[in-house]
Parts: C-alpha cells; structure tokens; sequence
C-alpha cells in the first residue's frame, strides 16, 4: 500500500547525544508527529465521512453527523393516530391499535405525549389520558394501543409525539438503491465502456511515436518533440467547439441525428491522452542503454525489431505509468464526456451521473454518498494496487 | 439488459478493431517498406542507397497515427477556435474582436478572470507549500509512508467525487438543527452560528479552492519528496557541521536545490488551475460569484449554443496558458542539447 | 579474409574534429589494439569501423569494398561492449541467439552454435538464467559468446574488461588471448586505455592521441622505438622518465627519455644524484622516487631486497643505449 513513497533516507538529524538538547529534541518531534497527524486527519477525514455515511442507515444519516456512526441517536417522530373507522371491538371495549415506525424496527421510543412542547412527557410504556376518551399506551417497540369503554366516533385522529432511539445500524441498502433505482450501475458500466479502449488504443500509437522521437534520426525531430511539449498544456477547451462541430457534421453525412457516440469519446480521450503519452514514454525510452540498442542492431535488428523485441519489453513500466494516468483521467473525466457522449440517461458515466445526482437529489445524502463512492472506488482500487507505477509515471512526467 | 450487453460487446469488440488496426497498420507498412525497397538482391551501393532510403521513410511511418490524431484533436482545433472567436455566434458573420470587446464589457466574465486570479494565486502556493511541509515532515517520521499515502489518495478522486465528499463537509442545516456537515457542527461546536458556505460570495470561492488544493497536495508531496531524497545528504552534513541549526539547513541549503522542482510543481498545478471546471460545475455552476471561465466557456457554448463567445473564452485560457508552454518547450529543447 | 583499410578518415560533430585523416591497414587475423588517453578519439574510431557513427570524409574498406554507408550488421562485424549491453530481458540464451535468429537461421543450426558457444566459454549451466542474475565475469563471457556465435569476420572490442574487478581482468585476457588464437582468420579490434591490455594482447597497437594516429606497430616496437615523446610516455610502466636542460644537452638532445628499468642506482662517473623522497615496495620490484630538481619526480626500478631511505641521497645513472633522445618537436633523434 505504501510503495510508492520508497523508503527516504532520513534527512539526517542531529546527534541526541547532548543531555541539554534533549528536552527541545523531544519536543520537536513531538510536534512533528504531532503536525503531520492534524494535516493526514484533514486530508482523510473527508472521505472517510463520506465512506461511513454512506453505510448508515438513511434515517441516521439525515439527523445526525457521520461521526457519531456508532452512538445511538435520538430523534423526535410525530405519528396521527387512525380515525373512528379503524377501531376494533374485543370483549365490549374499543381499541385503535398500530406502530408509530410504520414497519421500521431499529428505533426504539424512549418517551411520548401529545403535544409538540412535550414530546417526552410520558416513558415508554406508561399511558396517557386521551381527550376524545380513553388512555392511550406506547411501548418501546412502537407500538400503540388506545383503549376506550366507549366506541370511538372521532373522523381526524390525534397526533403522537415520541422521542425515540436510533441503534446504530450499518447497511448497504443506500448502494442497493443507488446502483439499481437511481441508474448509478448503467452508469458504472458506461464508465467501464469508455475507459477501457480508451486506455488502451493510444498506448501503442504513442508508444510507435515515443520510439521514432527517441532513437531515430529524421529531419523535425527536434520540432516534433516541441510541439508535443506544448501539446500537453493546451486547454481541452480550445478544442472541444471545432470537434464538436466537426462530429456533428460527420454525424449528418451519415443520417445521424447528433456526432454523440462511443466511438467519438473513445478516440477523442485518445487523442487527448497522446501529449502525455509520447512525452512519458519517449523520455523513458530515451533513457534506456544506448549500447543495447547498438548492439541489436550489429546484430542485424532493423529499427521495428528493436522496437518490437527490445524497447516494449524494457518499457514496461513506463507503459504501466501511462495505462494507470489514463485510465484515471478518463473514469474522472466529466467535460470530454459531456461534450461528446451528451446528458442522456443511457449514456451518461459516473462522473456526470453523480453531477446529474447532485442536482436532482441534492438533499438526499444516502444517494449522495453512496453514488459518489461507487465512482470513487474503481480508482483507489488501482491507485492503491499501482501506486508504484503512478508515482514513478509523476515523476518522469514532471522532474525530468 | 440487452443494450447493456451489447454495448459491453461493442466496447470489447472496439478494443479488439483498435489494437489489431494498429497492429495491422505498423506491421503491414513496416513490412510494405521493407517489401518494396528490399535490398535482398543488389548489392554495394545500390543497396547502401535502399537502406538509406528506408532509414528515411521508416521514422514517419511509426509517427504517422500519432500525429495524425494529435493533427485533427489539438492543432487544427486550436487554429479553428481562434478563426471561430473572430466569428459571431453562428460562426457566419466575422465580427472581428467584437467577441473580445464583448468579454471585456461583460460582468460575468470580469467576475470568471477575477476569480480565476484569485484561484491562480492560491490553489498553487497552498498545494506545493502543504506539499512540502508534508513531505519534509513525513521523511522524519516512521510511519510517513502511511501519511504520504494517505494525503496522496485525493489525486486518485474525480473532482466530481472529491466536490460530493466536500459538500457534505460544507453541508449546512438551519440553526438549532443538528448539523451533519463536519464544518458547520465544528463551528457550532465552538459556539458559533452556523454558515451556508456555498453561498456566502467571496469566501464561497475560497471553500472551492480547498477542494482543488486537497486534490493536489499529494501531487505536490510526491514530486517535492522525490526533490527532497535527491539532495546530496554531504551538503546537509556539511551544513550541520558548519553550524546551521534545521532551520536554517531547510531555507538556505535543502529548499535552494529543489527551487527547480518547487517551480516545475507550481507550474503545473498552475495549467491544472486554469482549466479547472468540473468543481465549479458539480458544486455551484457558477452561483454566487463563484463563476470562473472554463465554466463560463462551457455555458456559452452548451446553453446558448454561442460558438463565437466560447470560443472567445477558450482562446482567453489558451493566452494564459501560453507562457507556462513556451518556458515548458524551452526547458525540454534545453534537456535535449544535453542528451 | 577480412581486411580492414582506413584512407584519410575524418569525424566531426558540427565544428568538433574528433578523427583527423586516418590511414590504417588491418590485416586479416591480426589482433589491433586502438590505445590512447580518453579523448583521443580512439572509440570513436571503433564505432566507425563497426557503423555505429558515419564517418565524414575518406573511405572505410573491407575486403576491397568501400563500407562508409553500410548498416552495422551487413559489414561482418561483431562487437563487445563496455557495459555488455545483454539484453536484460532475454535469458543468456536468447541473447545468443538473436542475431542468428533474426538471420532466420534453423532453429537446429541456432541451437548448435549456441550450444558450442556456450560449452567454450564454460556457460552451459547459464544458458536460462537473465543477465541480472549472472556474475560481472559471467556477463562478459556472456557478451563475448554473443558476439562468437555470428562467426563474424572482424571482432570489436570496447574496453571490454574495464568494468571487471583485476583479478577476473586478467583472467578474462587470457580467455580473450586464446580465443585469438583459435579463431586465426578472425580480425579482432579491441579499443583500451590500459596499456598493459595493449601490451599482452596486441599483434599490433595503435597509439592515438587528440583524433591523430601516433604510431601503429608491434608491442616491442613502440616499447623500444616510439617515434614520438607521446609514445614514449604512454607506453611502458611505470612511465619513462624525461629530463630536460643540462642533463638531456649532454646527450645532444632537448629532452632525454629513460625508464625506470633502465636505471640503476650506481655512483659511477656521469651519474646523477638527487634524494630519495618515496619508495613503493611491489615485494618483486622497488620503485624509488627521487628529486632531482625536476617537476616530477625520477623513478627508478630497484630489485625488491633492497631499502632505501626517505631523504637520504642516491646517485643514479642510465644503461648504456637505453636512452631515448627527443628533439623539441618531440620526435626522436636517429643515431
């Protein structure tokens, strides 16, 4: 898990040798530890909120904070209590029974009565005289019983107030709905639809041109690695007007109504994924052993078997750096996405799913949360299995 | 189902076309070149001349999908988009800077160019200075692997996710009521009223920051890092014995040799900052003074379907950018002279 | 057959003359050793031969044929590297077998060579294991067997030995000085600048310096005919001793060369005398260092037994007709 940042050579830290010193030494290092947990709590607590809140029960999750996940919570509840017509009669007295939960069965009533200002005035269990006649009882488990001598003739039923508990309840049924009802899975698979070939069409294209930029001798060469250079910065906004119009022009010479397909996202990610690419895989490749590549070729190898047999294999992890850049630019992107696949239900990734979320649902953080980390996940699977890979990628990206 | 499935058939089938295309197109011309200019049969010169020939051809042939895509995805929109930014919004009628003259006098764009300033000045400076402070820390410390991996996780997290993780930290109930949002019950917690952060204009913008600087921080912790265990440790001991204390080591000997990486990161997190829009999108789409351009562009070019604007917009980005790549191109022809 | 002819070949890199009009003739079967300080131009010189640089004027011919454009592997060639350059990712034997392989030769006919190659260079064991998992001396037989199986007309060379430790360099000259002799009718080119290499192993040495040929000739030539200071200064060890002044004018010359061995400590008429101010005791021999006024030191080969002490004077004086006279331009004086 924590490969990426090899071990550090310490840097090196004064000798503890002198008893004066010792005291301020301590203390540094206290602090240190100290300073650096404050920044890595503020750095996970974020998500580890949203990871947690999602596995909540959906009521808990709307009264009370993430990090009292595992205390009981308590919350007040107001039921109407049924009407004349759902009374029954046993042994000459009348009863209106029910539950103040509906079916709900992790909450427990604490207290009740029967007026907003005093929700707790009665325990559990006890009763309380009603107006309309009669006493009414609420045991702990929700369930009430109104108990009258006379037959009940009122048509609007009086309101219970309880104050109830909320066991700490961990559930996966917000991931249930979310990846059923709300149309999170469709987009999960989008996702997966887009991102795959979309990884893995530029790699030997920028990896043919890596080569030739690296270790082959042509005129422009110089002018080529220039521009690619520079190609890694361009906004993706100067480009996504001109390709929109030109996919849509595309679309209309073959009858199509819109230029929004597949196809177009996979080859734009494509190309927008080249620059970076190329820049990667050619300085790595540039750094392999030029004696190597001599000798291969006294020993006959033209320039596409030195390619083919000697420098893929030895570009292995540069090759890997790529596949896991792209692969997370891609499954994160939201704006190639929308401009080229469109807002359509049916089309839509996650990225732009949860977005869709976030407007429709706002308030509703069980979908929220949920939905969010469904598209998060995919990502810190392969960022944690390949950080390796990732890091060595940044750094050949940046410090050379 | 079924269009589930045949769209997963489609995407394998896709992967399948596009490799054995490639496949087909570098063996098929390698093959083809070597094929029509064989030097099997003459000898001497003649043959000298074919190889050379071939040695000439070859490299355009590995290059050619490459810059075929790279030609029609970034150069020629590039070009189209400065010619469209001339144009109105049709595209039809050439308005000259009329698009530009528009932007200048236009309160929302005013607000996007302030804001992304602002966003320029900050999201950089924090994230490569908690990126270092983390990174010399976590190089003291036994378990600063764990907390480098820790703090690096956000760079894994679409902006999309990481503004839902953030917004539920800045989730705000009406006073009195139980807050769930970690922000506001820390607030509250110590006493004070509760805050609608998203709306409150100014410091909105700053809560949409922390999310791109808590993205980027790990980027900046990993390289710096990497900058930090390359200095020579000699300088350091050297140093020490010289009778710097820590502090003075870190500003006078540690941070002057990694100044060119502390630029390199700054730089970059610059082009990331200037392209930022889905945080703005997901979180306020531009609400409450939070406008900045990459949104801006977006909604003149998808809501009003004005090409000319848009355009206009991107070209702005494009401008600001254009520094930042020109001493990106000069650095890596610099590097070249050396190799 | 494989003659190796240089006419006035010239290299440069932009302004840069790294290769001055070389005229060499390599014979076939002759083992040439390409010595000289670093800089001196003398890989490069190797790397043209095998087309691995182009060269920028004269012509290179082998057998009578003029190469100067042909690829690297139509020339005949074979080389070693200085850092062996095994493909990593190969085990030993795919790394002897690629260039066969990519001749399209039978698997059988690949498998033979490989195998015989293996068996003389004692790395049948090796044949599946990485280069990564060899020994520094393993690789260099490694590179050597690689270069063997091609049965090429002319070996390369490119201090071969100079990332070994010294006793596994000795032990793979000898390996190196045999396989000479077994392939007769191979042309072997071996580039160093250690100049006991060039001693052991050459038929003929070819001295560069600063892009120019020195002098080419046998061991023993050079040793005891250089045509020039230069030579005569970078060959033998330790280096011939040069006076100039009063002591090189009684001889008739601007500068007088003598070596070590062809001193001996004596008080005769005519000697010189200085102080002892180092000795380096090999156990066999015992160099002495002496001041005798000089920038650098005098030194002079005793016989191991013997003792001298710091500081204490000595005179010295040269055998007879072991001197070496040079005129200012560093050439020798004849007579």
């Amino acid at each position: 898990m924590t490969t990426a940042v090899e071990q550090a050579p310490a840097i090196p830290r004064a000798s503890t040798g002198r008893p004066s010193w010792l005291a301020g030494l301590t203390l540094g290092r206290a602090l240190t530890h100290l300073a650096l947990l404050v920044l890595v709590l503020i750095w996970t607590l974020p998500t580890a909120g949203l990871l947690i809140s999602s596995l909540r029960d959906k009521d808990q999750l709307a009264v009370s904070g993430w990090w009292t996940a595992l205390t009981t919570s308590e919350t007040q509840g107001v039921t109407r209590i049924g009407t004349a017509e759902a009374q029954v009669e046993e042994g000459g007295r009348y009863f209106i029974r029910g539950n103040v939960f509906g079916t709900d069965t992790n909450k427990t009533v604490t207290a009740f009565g029967l007026s907003n200002a005093a929700p707790g005035a009665e325990p559990a269990g006890g009763s309380v005289e009603m107006t309309d006649g009669g006493a009414i009882t609420v045991q702990a488990d929700g369930a009430f019983e109104w108990a009258s001598d006379a037959p009940f003739a009122h048509t609007r039923g009086p309101r219970i107030f309880y104050v109830s508990a909320i066991a700490p309840r961990f559930t996966i049924d917000n991931y249930i709905e979310v990846l059923t009802a709300s149309g999170v899975g469709r987009s999960f698979i989008n996702s997966f639809t887009v991102t795959i070939p979309a990884t893995i069409i530029p790699i030997l294209i920028a990896a043919f041109a890596a080569y030739a930029l690296a270790w082959m001798r042509f005129p422009f060469r110089g002018l080529i690695v220039a521009l690619v250079v520079g190609l890694l910065v361009v906004p993706l906004q100067m480009s996504l007007i001109p390709l929109l119009s030109l996919y849509n022009d595309i679309a209309k010479l073959f009858g199509a109504t819109d230029g929004k397909t597949y196809l177009g996202v996979w080859l734009a990610h494509t190309a927008f994924g080249l620059p970076l690419a190329i820049y990667l895989l050619r300085n790595y490749m540039a750094g392999l052993p030029r004696e190597i590549m001599e000798s291969a070729r006294i020993d006959g190898a033209s320039h596409f078997k030195i390619f083919t047999t000697m420098v893929l294999p030895l570009s292995f992890p540069a090759l890997a750096s790529f596949s896991i850049f792209q692969f997370l630019w891609v499954w994160n992107d939201l704006l190639v996405a929308m401009v080229f696949l469109g807002a359509q239900q049916d089309k839509l990734v996650l990225t732009g799913k949860l977005v869709s979320l976030l407007g429709s649902r706002g308030n509703n953080w069980e979908i929220l949360t949920a939905g969010a980390f469904v598209t998060i996940v995919v990502p810190l699977i392969v960022f944690f299995a390949l950080q390796r890979y990732f890091v060595r990628g940044l750094l050949a990206g940046s410090v050379k | 189902m079924d269009d589930v499935l045949q769209q997963l058939v489609g995407a394998i089938l896709a992967i399948v076309i596009a490799l054995a295309a490639c496949v087909a197109y570098f063996w098929g011309t390698n093959w083809l070149l070597d094929r029509v200019l064989s030097s099997g049969s003459s000898s001497g010169d003649a043959m000298t001349k074919r190889d050379n020939l071939r040695s000439s051809i070859r490299p355009w042939l590995f290059l050619f999908p490459a810059l075929l895509f790279l030609s029609v995805y970034l150069i020629y929109p590039v070009f189209e988009t400065v010619r469209l930014s001339l144009f109105d919004g049709s595209g039809r009628t050439f308005v000259g800077f009329g698009n530009y003259a528009w932007a200048l006098g236009d309160p929302n764009f005013q607000r996007s160019v302030l804001n992304n300033v602002l966003w320029l000045i900050i999201v950089p400076s924090m994230a490569t200075g908690f990126g270092l402070v983390i990174a010399v820390l976590a190089d003291r410390l036994w378990w600063g692997n764990i907390a480098k991996s820790l703090v690096f996780m956000p760079m894994a997290i679409s902006f999309v996710g990481a503004s839902v993780i953030w917004r539920f930290v800045y989730d705000y109930r009406g006073e009195g009521d139980l807050q769930i949002g970690l922000l506001n019950a820390i607030v509250t917690g110590l006493g004070f009223p509760p805050q609608a952060w998203i709306t409150m204009p100014f410091w909105n913008s700053i809560f949409l920051m922390v999310i791109l600087i808590w993205i980027q921080t790990g980027f900046a912790m990993v390289i710096l890092s990497a900058a930090l265990r390359g200095i020579p440790e000699e300088t350091l001991e050297a140093a020490r014995i010289d009778g710097a204390n820590d502090f003075r080591i870190f500003f006078d000997i540690m941070i002057p040799q990694i100044w060119g990486t502390i630029v390199v990161v700054w730089t970059t997190i610059t082009i990331v900052v200037l392209k930022v829009f889905d945080i703005i999108f997901a979180m306020t789409n531009g609400q409450w003074d939070t406008e900045v351009l990459a949104n801006l562009m977006f909604k003149w070019m998808f809501v009003n379907f004005d090409y000319g604007r848009g355009s206009a917009i991107a070209v702005v980005i494009m401008l600001a950018v254009l520094p930042i790549m020109i001493w990106n191109i000069r650095r890596a022809n610099a590097e070249q002279g050396t190799r | 057959m494989s003659h190796l002819k240089l006419t006035d070949v010239s290299k440069d890199y932009g302004h840069v003359q790294v290769l001055k009009h070389i005229n060499l003739d390599i014979v076939s079967g002759e083992f040439m050793v390409f010595v000289g300080p670093s800089g001196s131009g003398k890989s490069t010189l190797l790397r043209t031969i095998a087309g691995l640089e182009t060269i920028t004027g004269g012509t290179l011919e082998i057998d009578g044929e003029v190469v100067n454009h042909r690829a690297p592997s139509k020339r005949g060639i074979a080389m070693v590297f200085q850092s062996y350059a095994l493909y990593p990712h190969m085990n030993v034997f795919d790394n002897m077998a690629y260039a066969l392989k990519i001749a399209n030769e039978s698997k059988d006919e690949i498998k033979r060579k490989v195998e015989a190659a293996a068996e003389t260079l004692q790395l049948s064991k090796y044949l599946k294991r990485l280069p990564g998992q060899l020994s520094g001396g393993q690789r260099q037989r490694v590179a050597i067997g690689r270069a063997i199986v091609r049965d090429p007309k002319v070996f390369l060379f490119d201090e071969p030995l100079s990332n070994l430790d010294a006793a596994l360099r000795v032990a793979t000259r000898l390996q190196i000085a045999k396989l000479h002799q077994e392939m007769s009718k191979s042309t072997m080119i071996y580039v160093t600048h250690d100049q006991v290499e060039a001693m052991t192993l050459a038929d003929r040495i070819c001295v560069l310096r600063d892009g120019m040929l020195e002098q080419v000739g046998t061991p023993m030539e050079l040793y005891e005919n250089p045509q020039s200071l230069f030579v005569a200064g970078f060959i033998g060890s330790p280096k011939m001793n040069f006076f100039n002044g009063a002591i090189a004018g009684k001889y008739g010359a601007e500068t007088l060369g003598v070596r070590p061995e062809h001193l001996e400590i004596s008080d005769r008429e005519g000697s010189w005398s200085g102080k002892v101010i180092h000795q380096e005791n090999l156990g066999s021999d015992n160099f002495i260092y002496i001041d005798m006024g000089g920038e650098e030191p005098v030194v002079v080969r005793a016989d191991g037994a013997s003792h001298y002490t710091t500081g204490a004077p000595i005179s010295i004086a040269p055998m007879a007709n072991k001197t070496y006279r040079f005129d200012k331009a560093g050439k020798p004086i004849k007579g």
